[in-house]
């Protein structure tokens, strides 16, 4: 159900939003002092009761990640804040560093103490610099305020947050990859087992969350976690409050939106989104690229009444909520809540190319089933979109996709096979007809004419 | 000639270093410095970040040649990424590249014979909403018409 809210974007339409005047004229800094004066249980048992779920894709419970949390007796702990925002179709968080930087702030000065760190870092990709440049003008703010230092607030713990910067690397997204960056290497994902609440940045404990969900914390805090969590129309399945969506490609009106948690991916499209700009829905990438698409003509299929989706048995995936299990029970991903539509105008064939070409130049190259698989997709799809590939290589694009899944470090693989067997899947007679057809298939074209 | 910080990067320098536990950390940031004053990481600059860093020339060398940011030769006085990936795509970034190449008059990676442009793609720039996109030097140029791109490129080419 469509409930547009306005927490996290609260200051998004202020004069000058992203100053600390704004956003302490909307309630800003209440609860960091708060949070701060609350034992660190109670701290994380509160945000447990928001089930609030992390926003940069993977859906883990943000309390729960705290709570892996435990003081090592010599070393300090670290909190790195997730903004390396990359991922096709998303762009979210880059609204929330322009225009509301200063949740951020206080939101890692609470997060700092939940997880009992005293530095944080947000790791910011290099290309977005007014991102950036406001995040360090918020710090400098809040710093002057006696807000982050030695005592924020009077209150003896001290906080210090840092923007670090990447330097063009999708896979630096990935928590492990992340670190390594940090610590100024290359961006190469890490072995997991140890996990980093074990051994993160610096081969300290550390936790990992998306800059959304840190900018959702004093919201949290504000409203208490149950409420925050009753916000969501699927609160009952873990999965609570409010978050931002994102819509772009063939819409009338692409942009962010902050809504309650439970939306479904029709009215993203259609009332969000302003509907299709041309032509009518063919397909969306719900949540990033990684995200499985899904096509509009697509039908639930959950005849057992224990599923979490049996109540749109037989119903459009369209109206289903969109939630982190709901998602996965669909057989996709809710992924970053930031989709991609494609209208029957344009070419899925190319759209999925494309996609491919994406992936394979940002393969970090570590695991040899990704690098070399993604790279052969790629390939393929290129004698494909030219007329030289033929019906063979398309079951090949599909025993491709399964090879490479689970077998690599990290998730990156995964991410790049999982929508390349949904295109294969449910744009099987679209690849043929393209190989039939000698490349003269499909409009030829990916933007609207 | 070894290369050198000017005094005021000097002090944004030290600033960076007390960001971080260890100096290997600074890595990444004093590349970013070093390449805004010289324009490429030079073999020059790697021997300067590594000396500065106390780390190993193979270390810095590793992290140049690891992310895409960092130019490995001389490139343009301005340069311009245009996005191509799937949401910008759908919103005509084909057809925006395509005519920057020919207006420019070179092909994505070039650098116009004049020195003054290297014109590139981008994977995506998280401005999917605001698309077809390009970023130019440190700024980002959204919902762009051809017209629009045609002004921002002549703009940079007088410069």
């Amino acid at each position: 159900m469509l409930k547009k809210t306005k927490y996290l974007s609260r200051t998004y339409d202020l004069e000058r939003g992203h100053t600390l005047a704004a956003y302490e004229s909307v309630g800003g800094y209440k609860q960091a002092p708060r949070a701060l004066r609350m034992s660190r249980e109670a701290l994380v048992d509160e945000v447990k009761k928001a089930n609030l779920r992390g926003r940069g894709g993977a859906g883990f419970p943000c309390g729960v990640k705290w709570g892996f949390m435990r003081p090592h007796p010599t070393k300090p702990a670290y909190l790195v804040v997730n903004a390396d925002e990359g991922e096709p179709g998303t762009f979210k968080d880059r609204t929330l560093m322009e225009l509301n930087p200063h949740a951020v702030v206080e939101g890692c000065i609470i997060a700092c103490h939940g997880i009992g760190a005293h530095a944080a870092y947000i790791y910011v990709r290099d290309e977005l610099h007014l991102s950036k440049a406001r995040l360090w003008e918020a710090i400098k703010e809040a710093r002057q305020r006696g807000y982050l230092g030695k005592r924020p607030f009077g209150i003896d713990y001290p906080v210090e947050v840092y923007v670090h910067t990447g330097a063009g690397a999708y896979i630096c997204g990935e928590e492990t990859s992340m670190l390594n960056s940090l610590e100024g290497r290359r961006g190469e994902p890490r072995l997991k087992p140890p996990f980093p609440a074990q051994v993160g940045a610096f081969g300290c404990p550390t936790t990992v969350n998306n800059l959304e969900t840190i900018a959702a914390i004093p919201t949290v805090l504000e409203l208490g976690g149950d409420e925050f969590s009753k916000l969501s129309a699927i609160h009952n399945l873990k999965d609570g409050g409010t978050r931002l969506f994102g819509v772009s490609g063939h819409v009338k009106t692409p942009g962010v939106f902050e809504a309650c948690v439970g939306l479904t991916l029709r009215e993203l499209v259609y009332d969000l989104g302003g509907g299709v700009a041309g032509g009518e829905l063919l397909a969306v990438i719900p949540g990033g690229s990684s995200c499985p698409i899904l096509r509009a003509d697509e039908k639930v299929h959950a005849p057992d009444p224990s599923s979490a989706l049996h109540p749109w048995h037989g119903q459009s995936v369209l109206d289903v909520p969109m939630g982190v299990e709901t998602y996965r029970l669909l057989g996709t991903m809710l992924g970053t809540c930031c989709a991609i539509v494609l209208s029957d105008r344009a070419d899925p064939v190319l759209a999925f190319h494309n996609l491919m070409q994406f992936y394979r130049h940002e393969s970090c190259g570590q695991c040899t089933p990704c690098r070399e698989g993604v790279g052969w997709i790629e390939r393929i799809l290129d004698k494909v979109v030219h007329g030289k590939s033929d019906e063979k290589e398309l079951d090949l694009l599909h025993d491709i996709g399964s090879n490479i899944m689970g077998n690599t470090i990290c998730a990156f693989g995964e991410g790049a096979a999982m929508p390349a067997l949904a295109f294969v899947q449910k744009f099987r007679p679209e690849l043929e007809a393209y190989v039939r057809s000698g490349g003269k298939s499909g409009t030829g074209r990916l933007s609207l004419p | 000639m070894p290369f050198a910080l000017t005094p005021e990067r000097e002090r944004e320098f030290a600033d960076i270093l007390s960001r971080y536990p260890n100096k290997m950390a600074a890595t990444i940031p004093v590349l970013h410095l070093c390449q805004e004053q010289h324009g490429w990481v030079s073999p020059e600059v790697i021997e300067f970040v590594a000396q500065q860093l106390e780390v190993s020339t193979a270390h810095v060398k590793g992290v140049v040649t690891f992310y895409t940011l960092f130019n490995q030769r001389p490139v343009g006085k301005h340069q311009v990424w245009v996005c191509r990936t799937l949401s910008c795509a759908l919103r005509g970034a084909g057809e925006l590249l395509e005519h920057c190449e020919k207006r420019l008059g070179v092909r994505a990676g070039e650098t116009t014979k004049d020195g003054k442009i290297t014109l590139r793609t981008a994977e995506c720039l998280a401005a999917c909403g605001q698309a077809p996109m390009m970023q130019v030097d440190k700024d980002y140029f959204e919902n762009l018409t051809l017209a629009d791109a045609d002004r921002i490129l002549d703009r940079l080419r007088g410069d």
